[in-house]
């Protein structure tokens, strides 16, 4: 590509170019946020994984000292924030693809982040209340 | 022709070669498109992804069980060793192996290794394969535990 003629025919100015933030102002902190969370969530959801399988049948004493653990409570509130932004990074992404009718996109944009930062506080919460 | 709402469409207008209009679709035309294994398996990790939500709301149930008593608790736990539960729970275990490996499939896209068809075509032979073993083992351990 020849950078010369094509910044000439461009309506978008040398400045706007090198920022490379685009109509939206936030660049790629999208999609970018959207890896960071998935590299993190991958040990995170393996530990989780092989966590839930072995709680299989446990107790209420025996669930309560699992989430009460200091370790398991750190480990469970990272799990939950990282999938709830990576949840509605994705859902963010699956409603600006297909819902095209401005006000429905909108609200549903808007829903689904209410949604996921309330399950989020709550469920954070939840594991707080056990383990302090 | 229809009232539009999105402005993405005044892009979508072209011309045939005999001058006349044409009104091109817009993304992602499954009317149009050949179904392929790559395109497939695009999809299928998008909705993996949408049941993995689904899920999420399972794990904050149960934990907001748990803070909130024992009656809660037990109510959470038997409705997760239901057979309603547990086909969730499989469906799960499901959509979140593969969303996994895709997303893994992705990182890889991402660095910018394994573009090449074959490479495409073999990874997601690998990510299927894959959700199908990592699937039953999870299942094995879990039920040999329970």
């Amino acid at each position: 590509m020849n950078t010369e003629t094509d910044s000439a025919l461009r309506l978008q100015s040398p400045l706007g170019r090198v920022r490379g933030m685009g109509s939206a102002r936030a660049g790629t902190h999208h999609w970018w946020m959207q890896r960071v969370t998935s590299i993190g969530l991958l040990p995170l959801t393996l530990w989780f994984a092989l966590s839930a399988v072995s709680l299989a049948g446990a107790s209420y004493a025996e669930a309560l000292a699992w989430i009460g653990s200091p370790f398991n409570a750190v480990l469970l509130i990272a799990t939950l924030l990282l999938s709830f932004h990576h949840t509605n990074a994705g859902l963010q992404v699956v409603i600006e693809d297909y819902v095209h009718v401005p006000g429905a996109r909108i609200a549903a944009l808007l829903a689904v982040k209410a949604v996921c930062g309330l399950l989020a506080i709550a469920s954070v919460l939840a594991v707080l209340r056990i383990a302090v | 022709m229809s009232l539009t709402h999105d402005a993405r469409e005044a892009a979508f207008h072209g011309r045939r070669t005999d001058g006349s209009k044409v009104r091109r679709p817009l993304s992602p035309h499954l009317q149009v498109y050949k179904p392929q294994w790559t395109s497939g398996l695009s999809i299928l990790n998008r909705i993996a992804g949408i049941g993995w939500t689904a899920g999420l709301l399972l794990l904050v149930w149960w934990l907001v069980a748990a803070a909130a008593g024992a009656a809660a608790f037990e109510k959470a736990q038997w409705f997760l060793g239901s057979f309603i539960g547990l086909l969730m729970l499989f469906g799960l275990t499901l959509a979140a192996w593969f969303h996994t490996l895709a997303g893994i499939r992705h990182l890889v896209w991402d660095a910018g290794f394994g573009f090449a068809l074959p490479r495409a075509y073999a990874s997601g032979m690998v990510v299927v394969i894959g959700t199908g073993v990592l699937t039953v083992l999870t299942w094995v351990i879990a039920l040999v535990i329970w």
